[in-house]
C-alpha cells in the first residue's frame, strides 16, 4: 500500500516505524527539513520537504497513486485541509483533530471533507483510562469486538495464589471459565498452551473472561476486584476533561485538581457534577486533604511526564488506588515499566496504534478474511487480531481441539451473533463468527494463517 | 563501532563476489584456458568460505548507523579488491600482487588505469574479469546487494549514501530496496542495449561484452593495446553515445520511464552536462581540424575523447597526448568536472560544479549588497545550506588529497605533467592521463609506493572521499 504521512513529529515517526515494517511504501512530508531527515535517515521512507496543504507537494509525494494519507501535523486545520485536498486524488484519509471545539462537528466534517477517519488522541486516551478504572486491580484492559471482549492484564504478585496452580487447575480446581491468553515473563512473551504450564511470581498474565467470571477468578486467586467508585484527577487538561465527563456519566464521583483558576472555572462550568479543586496537585498536603489515601482511582494527567511519574509513585505509596500515569514521551518505556506504575497511558502511541489498526484492516480488505482490529500488546512483542470469517475454509467446522493451530497462536474468543464464547476444545469456528487470536512472532493477514504448515 | 554488523556485511559482499567470480570461470572454460579458469574458481571458493565465516553471526543489534555504513562500504571495496586481485596472480597473468591489486582497484573503481604494457597477452578469462569489475563497480556492489537482499530496514540508506555519487542522495521510490532495484534494472537495460548494438556493428560477442562493461560502468579497460582505435567508426560512435548516456543522472531515465518528460528535460545538471560536452567538442574541433582528414573523422575523435574523459571512462580512439596544448588542457579540465551525480561516472560531478558557481555568484552579490538575502536554487528548488556546505568541504578535501598525492608520488622524480595527470586521472577515475601515463602508455612507470598512493586516490574518488577518509580517523575504530 502506498501511504503518505504529513507531519514528521513523534506520531509520524512511530507510524513510519510500524507501517514500514509491514511492507508499505511510505512517503513523509514536512516543512522542516531536519524533521524529514530524522525519519529518512533512520527508517525506510522517502521524504518530501514542503507544505502538505499544497497539492503540488502532495503530487510530488505521489498522491495519485497513494491509498492512504495520514495527516498528523501539529495543526488541526492543516490536517483537515490536507485531507480535503487529498480527496481530489480519491485516496483514503485519516486526520488527527484534537481541538474539543471541532470534536462536536466531527461527523459533519467527516462527511463534508471526505475524511475517512478522524482521530482525537485526547479522547482516545480518556476512554482508555476510564476503562482501566472499571477494572481496578487488573493492570490493563483492552477491548475487542466493539467492546464485547475485555482482555485483562495483571501481574502475579507475592500474595497471589495463582502461582500455586498449573494452567489446567484454573478450570479443574478453581472452576473458573477463564482463558489465559499470554504470559509475559521478564522480556519474553509466552502463549501458554498445554496443561502443565505453571505460573511464577512476577509473571504478567493476560486473561479473557466475562465480567462475572473474571471477578470470581480474581477473588479466588486473591486479587480483590471491584470497580472504582471515586476518582481523583491531577491536572485539568483536555484528557482530564474528557475523562471526568466519561467517569461522571457512569456514576463515579470525580475530583479534579488544577492549578490555573481560569481553567478551573471552565471545568466547573462544563462539568457541574465534578468537584473542581484549584490548587497545586504536587502539594502532598493538598492531596491528602482531598483524600488521596481513600480514593480508589488516581490519574496523573499534568503536562509534565516527570511530575506525573512522581505523582503516581506517591499515590501508589499513599493509597491503594488504581493509578494511571500519562506519559507523552515514548522513549524509555523499558525503564518506566520497571517502576511498577500500574498502567501508563501514552497518548501518542495510542494515536499511532489506532491509525495502524485502521491501515491494516484497509490493507487486508480485499482478502477473504479480514483483520478488523489489531492490538499491540506488551511493547509489540505480542499482538491480538480480530478476524471476521466471511466464508467456509480450512479452519471452519472443526473442533478447536483437533485444529492444528500454530505454536505461537491462541484463539481467545469467538463472537457469534450476540453470544460471546470463551473457546474450549469442543467449540468450532463458523461462518459469520468474529474471532480474536493472540500471537507472538508472527504476522497474520488471514485467519487461515493460524494453521500449521 | 559495531564490528559485528560490519563483518556481517563484509561476509555478504564476499559471498556476492564469489558469485561474480564464477563468470570469468565460465569464460575461461569456454576458451579452454584451464589454468585461468581454475584460478578463478579457487578464488571464488576462497571468497565463499571467507564470506560464510564472516557473515555467520548476525548481530543482535542490527541498526546500521552512519559510521558503520561508511566503514562497511570503504572496507567492503578494499576487501573485494584484495580478493579480486588474487586470480591474476594465481593464473600468472600479472605475477606481482601489488600490480594485480592496482589493476583490480582500477577495475572496481571504474578508473581503467592499467599497469599492463601488453593487454592482448592476457587470457580471455582475465580480460573478462578486468572489464566485469567495471560493471560491478559502476553502479556499486552495495546497491546491488540492497536490490537483492532484504538486509535491514531504513538504515540501508547509510550504505547507499556512502556508495552513490553526488552531493545528496535522493530515493526514486519510497523504499531503498526498490530504488536499488530500479537503478539496476536501468543499468542492465542500458548494458543489454549496448551489447546488442555493438554486435550489430560487427564486433564479436566477447569484445562487445567487455567494451560494454567498460562503457556503462564508465571504466575504460580495453581488450586491445590501442584501446578502441581499431574498432570500426560505427562501433566507436555507439560507444561514444553510450558513454554520454552512462554519464547522465539515472533519475533522468527514471523520469522518462515514469513519462515525466518535462521533469526529465528540465534537470539543470543534465542540460549543463550536455552543454559542456558540446562546448568542449567545439573547441577541440577547431584546435585539431588539420590533424585528421575530413570533418567526420575529426568530429568522431573529438566526440569520443570528450565523452570518454568527461564521463571518466578513459577509452581512446587516438593518442590524445599528441593533440595540441589547448585541446589537452580542455581534456584535463573535463577530467575534473566529471559526469552527473547519480550516474556511474566519477570526477567532481557537474552538479557540484554548478553549485560551486552559484555559491560564487551569491558571495559576489553579497559583496555588493552586504545585506542581501539569497537562496541558492537548483531545478527551481532551494538547495539546503547543508548541501552547499558539504559541497564546499568536498572541494576542499578533494584539493587537499590532490596536492598531498602529488607530493607523495613526487618521490619517483617523474615530470610534472605525468604526475599531475596521473593523480587527476586516478582521483577522478578516468584512467589514462598525459605524457608517460598517456593513452598509449601505462602506470608501470611508478614505484610500488606511488601505486599505493594512486590506489587510495582511486578508491577515494569512487567513494566520494569521505568513506575512505573516515577509515583514517582513529575515533572511528573505538568501540564507544
Amino acid at each position: 500500500m502506498n501511504i503518505i504521512i504529513v507531519g514528521c513529529g513523534k506520531v509520524g515517526y512511530t507510524l513510519v516505524e510500524q507501517l514500514g515494517g509491514e511492507n508499505h511504501d511510505i512517503t513523509v512530508i514536512d516543512e522542516k527539513e531536519n524533521k524529514v531527515h530524522s525519519i529518512t535517515d533512520e527508517l525506510d521512507a522517502m521524504g518530501i520537504i514542503g507544505n502538505g496543504v499544497s497539492y503540488q507537494t502532495l503530487q510530488e509525494a505521489g498522491i495519485e497513486k497513494a491509498h492512504l494519507l495520514i495527516a498528523v501535523t501539529g495543526s488541526d486545520e492543516q490536517n483537515l485541509l490536507c485531507c480535503a485536498l487529498a480527496k481530489r486524488a480519491k485516496c483514503q484519509t485519516i486526520a488527527r483533530v484534537r481541538n474539543p471545539v471541532y470534536s462536536r462537528d466531527i461527523d459533519f466534517l467527516r462527511k463534508e471533507l471526505g475524511v475517512t477517519m478522524i482521530i482525537n488522541p485526547e479522547m482516545a486516551s480518556a476512554m482508555e483510562i476510564s476503562r482501566n478504572f472499571q477494572f481496578p486491580t487488573a493492570v490493563e484492559v483492552d477491548t475487542f469486538s466493539k467492546g464485547r471482549i475485555e482482555m485483562l492484564h495483571f501481574r502475579v504478585t507475592k500474595d497471589c495464589r495463582l502461582k500455586e496452580y498449573k494452567l489446567i487447575h484454573i478450570r479443574t480446581t478453581l472452576k473458573c471459565e477463564v482463558l489465559v491468553c499470554m504470559v509475559k515473563r521478564g522480556e519474553e512473551v509466552i502463549i501458554p498452551r498445554g496443561a502443565d504450564f505453571d505460573f511464577r511470581e512476577g509473571d504478567k498474565v493476560a486473561i479473557v473472561a466475562s465480567h462475572k467470571a473474571a471477578n470470581d477468578f480474581f477473588r479466588k486467586i486473591g486479587i480483590g476486584s471491584s470497580s472504582v467508585h471515586t476518582a481523583m484527577i491531577v491536572g485539568g487538561g483536555t484528557i482530564a476533561f474528557y475523562l471526568a465527563r466519561r467517569l461522571l456519566s457512569v456514576g463515579i464521583s470525580t475530583k479534579i485538581i488544577e492549578r490555573d483558576p481560569d481553567r478551573c472555572e471552565f471545568l466547573s462550568e462544563m462539568l457541574p457534577k465534578a468537584t473542581v479543586i484549584c490548587g497545586d496537585g504536587t502539594n502532598e498536603n493538598l492531596l491528602l486533604e482531598e483524600g488521596l489515601d481513600k480514593v480508589e482511582g488516581f490519574a496523573a494527567l499534568t503536562g509534565l511526564d516527570e511530575e506525573n511519574i512522581l505523582l503516581s509513585l506517591y499515590a501508589k505509596k499513599a493509597s491503594r488506588a488504581k493509578v494511571v500515569t500519562k506519559v507523552n514521551r515514548i522513549n524509555f518505556s523499558g525503564v518506566l515499566n520497571d517502576l511498577n506504575l500500574d498502567s501508563i497511558s501514552y497518548p501518542r502511541l495510542l494515536t499511532a496504534e489506532t491509525i495502524i489498526k485502521y491501515a491494516r484492516s484497509l490493507n487486508n480488505a480485499s482478502l477473504d478474511s479480514n483483520v478488523e482490529n489489531l492490538y499491540k500488546l506488551e511493547d509489540g512483542k505480542a499482538e491480538a487480531l480480530e478476524f471476521y470469517i466471511k466464508e467456509e475454509s480450512a479452519v471452519t467446522g472443526i473442533p478447536l481441539a483437533k485444529l492444528p493451530v500454530r505454536k505461537n497462536i491462541l484463539i481467545c474468543s469467538i463472537a457469534r451473533g450476540n453470544q460471546l464464547i470463551i473457546p474450549g476444545g469442543q467449540d468450532e469456528l463458523r461462518v459469520g463468527d468474529s474471532v480474536v487470536v493472540v500471537l507472538t512472532n508472527a504476522r497474520l493477514h488471514n485467519i487461515k494463517d493460524i494453521l500449521e504448515g | 563501532m559495531n564490528f559485528s554488523i560490519v563483518f556481517y556485511i563484509l561476509g555478504w559482499i564476499l559471498r556476492f563476489e564469489a558469485a561474480f567470480l564464477l563468470l570469468p570461470t565460465v569464460v575461461g572454460f569456454c576458451y579452454t584456458e584451464r589454468r585461468e579458469a581454475v584460478s578463478y574458481l579457487i578464488t571464488a571458493l576462497a571468497c565463499l568460505v571467507l564470506g560464510v565465516l564472516l557473515g555467520r553471526r548476525k548481530s543482535k543489534n542490527f541498526q546500521l548507523y552512519a559510521r558503520e555504513g561508511f566503514t562497511s562500504v570503504a572496507l567492503g571495496w578494499i576487501v573485494i579488491s584484495l580478493m579480486g586481485a588474487l586470480p591474476f596472480v594465481i593464473a600468472g597473468d600479472i605475477p606481482n600482487y601489488v600490480d594485480a591489486l592496482f589493476e583490480t582497484i582500477s577495475g572496481f573503481t571504474t578508473t581503467g588505469a592499467s599497469i599492463l604494457s601488453d593487454v592482448e597477452a592476457l587470457s580471455h578469462a582475465s580480460l573478462f574479469w578486468r572489464s566485469f569489475t567495471h560493471w560491478i563497480g559502476g553502479m556499486g556492489v552495495f546497491v546491488f546487494i540492497m536490490a537483492i537482499l532484504p538486509l535491514m530496514g531504513g538504515s540501508t540508506m547509510n550504505l547507499m549514501r556512502a556508495e552513490s555519487p553526488g552531493p545528496s542522495v535522493s530515493k526514486l521510490v519510497p523504499r531503498a530496496k526498490d530504488t536499488a532495484k530500479i537503478l539496476y534494472e536501468l543499468y542492465i537495460g542500458i548494458t543489454l542495449a549496448e551489447i546488442i548494438l555493438l554486435c550489430l556493428c560487427g564486433l564479436n560477442l566477447f569484445d562487445s561484452m567487455t567494451t560494454t562493461f567498460g562503457t556503462v560502468g564508465t571504466g575504460g579497460f580495453g581488450t586491445y593495446n590501442d584501446s578502441l582505435g581499431s574498432f570500426s567508426p560505427a562501433a566507436q560512435n555507439v560507444v561514444t553515445l553510450f558513454m554520454i548516456l552512462s554519464g547522465i543522472n539515472y533519475s533522468f531515465y527514471f523520469c522518462l520511464l515514469m513519462r515525466q518528460f518535462k521533469n526529465a528535460f528540465s534537470i539543470e545538471e543534465v542540460r549543463w552536462y550536455l552543454a559542456i560536452i558540446f562546448g568542449a567538442v567545439a573547441i577541440i574541433l577547431i584546435d585539431t581540424h588539420d590533424m585528421y582528414s575530413g570533418l567526420e573523422e575529426s568530429s568522431r575523435h573529438a566526440f569520443f575523447q570528450v565523452a570518454s574523459i568527461i564521463t571518466t571512462t578513459g577509452f581512446s580512439t587516438v593518442d590524445f597526448d599528441l593533440w595540441p596544448q589547448l585541446s589537452k588542457t580542455v581534456l584535463v579540465i573535463l577530467m575534473f568536472i566529471g559526469a552527473c551525480a547519480g550516474s556511474t561516472g566519477g570526477g567532481i560531478k557537474v552538479s557540484r560544479i554548478l553549485l560551486l558557481f552559484k555559491t560564487i555568484r551569491k558571495e559576489l552579490s553579497t559583496m555588493i549588497h552586504p545585506r542581501l538575502v539569497k537562496k541558492i536554487k537548483m531545478d527551481q528548488r532551494n538547495v539546503p545550506d547543508e548541501v552547499i556546505r558539504s559541497t564546499n568541504v568536498f572541494i576542499a578535501i578533494y584539493s587537499a588529497i590532490l596536492f598531498v598525492s602529488l607530493l607523495l608520488i613526487g618521490v619517483d622524480e617523474l615530470d610534472f605533467t605525468t604526475n599531475f595527470t596521473a593523480v587527476a586521472a586516478t582521483l577522478n577515475n578516468i584512467g589514462p592521463g598525459l605524457e608517460l601515463v598517456g593513452p598509449t602508455r601505462n602506470y608501470s612507470v611508478y614505484s610500488s609506493f606511488s601505486k599505493f598512493v594512486l590506489m587510495f586516490d582511486m578508491l577515494a574518488g569512487r567513494l566520494e572521499l569521505f568513506p575512505m577518509l573516515i577509515l583514517l580517523v582513529p575515533s572511528n575504530w573505538r568501540k564507544y
